[in-house]
């Protein structure tokens, strides 16, 4: 995948098509999503930045099936999503880890309700535990966890059950810089050796821009998308393609682009 | 070398503190008898009458019809209350009508309404073990709510996410997560169970440790009286204690402060 940067040319895994939302709250009817179309494109790692409020989080949990569109329709590989299902993986930003499960057990969760062999299972804890280097944690408790490592665990859990879509809302939005960035790395370096669709929320532009070959911009009230952003910087990217001139133009944009938005909101 | 205060006293272990503690209560419960004779007897006393009871074994009778009330009062309340708990948490209309209910007759002393009982079922095992159950359903079906309620909504959408159906949260999810706030039920239910026990021996029957008080005391026997009050008291301490490991064995995995 190093070097190759446009998915644009690989089919469509999610299609996104026109999709509306609205909430009826204490002030009436409020739009969240209004009329979002996007395709996500097999093995393609699209960001999605904007103000809080945009509705990133309710197109995650759409294309998730946790919520459902008011108008319009989301499709994984051409069939509508009507719920919840393990080909669409979420990473959320509390972790959701069960406390009351060992850090193995957490991630034998989805394999068991898969109905997979006990040998099964065991076999792929111990694959994506190493995968995030955890294997000496597999009989811990999450209490025993930093947040980071807790983050891994869950990272490890929705990859385990082999989900078509990996959906992550502001995952390392709790963490520390140094956590933060460590994971970003751990990430891209996951996605490049086991290739899946990723949808990745974050507030963060800069960590938009190294994680992302597209970034798309959402603009608030109601939430629809502003602009989509190809990120024509090549892979493996590193703490040093935070420097290069490109990056630094790509991200003056898009950080532009997101603080009028912020703006806009504020009024 | 200077020495803090506090490490110190923080290097007494705890059972020495328990000891100490035990000690200086003795030490209060004598005084109390020399100033007080007529009401509070001494310990030597105390032991007399506990052995006296005991060795006619009526004691032993006195504490399992006790021990029967509060423990199938508790169990029946136990059985009943996680159900409607979790009825409660799911079903708007059914918690609308039965949580003002609830909310009512538990700031009702069960002394005022034992009567109601007593005149409905009589005074035989039925009423007693129906004040307590009462008394113990109540406490326990408002923790058991709360923690039903209060489950983490994200983990039940990770869970849906992972593939799991209605089912599979119901026992994957939402019982491992209420644990916690059963097992506070427990407690709080046993410990509601012994102060009741008192109100549901009040009237009629002749065994049980509230029986024997209420006897004694007419006779004036003020050592029976103490003996059977601190009888009630050990028994509180080891329901605790057994609620307590049990909270230990099962709730483990809960974050808590640092302590």
């Amino acid at each position: 995948m190093a070097g190759n940067n446009s998915a644009v040319n690989a089919p469509v895994k999610v299609h996104i098509d026109h999709v509306v939302k609205k909430f009826n709250g204490r002030n009436g009817e409020m739009v969240a999503l209004n009329g979002v179309d996007m395709d996500i494109h097999e093995n393609e790692f699209v960001c999605v930045v904007g103000p809080s409020g945009c509705g990133k989080s309710t197109l995650l949990n759409i294309i998730g099936g946790l919520e459902q569109p008011t108008e319009g329709k989301v499709l994984v590989d051409g069939n509508e999503v009507a719920g919840p299902g393990p080909d669409r993986g979420i990473v959320f930003q509390q972790y959701a880890l069960f406390p009351w499960l060992t850090v193995e057990k957490n991630v034998q969760f989805g394999l068991k309700l898969q109905g997979k062999s006990k040998e099964e299972c065991e076999e792929l804890t111990h694959k994506y535990l190493k995968m995030v280097e955890l294997e000496q944690f597999a009989k811990s408790y999450p209490k025993e966890l930093s947040g980071g490592m807790k983050q891994r665990v869950a990272i490890a859990r929705a990859y385990a059950v082999n989900p078509k879509v990996l959906l992550m809302d502001e995952p390392f939005g709790a963490l520390d810089a140094q956590t933060r960035t460590q994971l970003q790395s751990e990430l891209l370096e996951t996605w490049e050796k086991e290739q899946k669709t990723c949808f990745f929320i974050t507030h963060d532009v800069e960590e938009a821009i190294i994680l992302a070959q597209r970034v798309v911009i959402m603009c608030a009230r109601p939430g629809r998308v502003k602009d989509i952003v190809e990120i024509d910087v090549p892979y493996p990217r590193t703490q040093e393609t935070k420097m290069t001139p490109r990056f630094l133009e790509l991200k003056n944009y898009i950080w532009s682009q997101v603080y009028q938005e912020y703006l806009a909101v504020r009024k | 070398m200077r020495m803090k205060k506090s490490s110190f006293w923080s290097k007494i272990p705890n059972w020495v503190w328990l000891l100490i503690s035990l000690i200086c209560a003795i030490v209060l419960w004598v005084a109390a008898s020399i100033a007080w004779p007529l009401v509070f007897a001494g310990p030597q006393r105390v032991i007399a009458a506990l052995i006296d009871k005991a060795s006619t074994g009526i004691l032993f009778e006195h504490i399992w019809a006790s021990l029967s009330r509060v423990l199938s009062g508790f169990a029946i309340a136990f059985v009943v209350s996680i159900p409607v708990a979790f009825l409660m948490a799911w079903y708007d209309p059914f918690r609308h009508v039965v949580e003002p209910w609830i909310q009512f007759v538990r700031n009702i002393p069960p002394l005022a309404y034992v009567y109601l009982i007593i005149a409905a079922l009589g005074i035989g095992q039925v009423a007693k073990v129906t004040v307590i159950f009462i008394a113990a359903f109540l406490v326990m079906v408002i923790t058991i709510y709360q923690g039903v309620k209060g489950v983490d909504v994200t983990l039940i959408k990770a869970a849906r996410v992972l593939g799991a159906r209605q089912r599979d949260i119901f026992f994957k999810v939402t019982i491992p997560a209420s644990t916690p706030f059963i097992l506070v039920a427990a407690r709080l239910g046993l410990s509601t169970s012994m102060t009741t026990l008192m109100a549901s021996e009040i009237v009629g029957g002749d065994r049980g440790i509230g029986m024997m008080i209420q006897q004694a005391s007419g006779w004036y026997q003020m050592d029976v009286v103490l003996m059977g009050v601190i009888l009630l008291g050990i028994i509180g301490i080891c329901f605790e204690k057994i609620v307590k490991f049990l909270e230990r064995r099962f709730t483990g995995w809960q974050e808590t402060i640092q302590q």
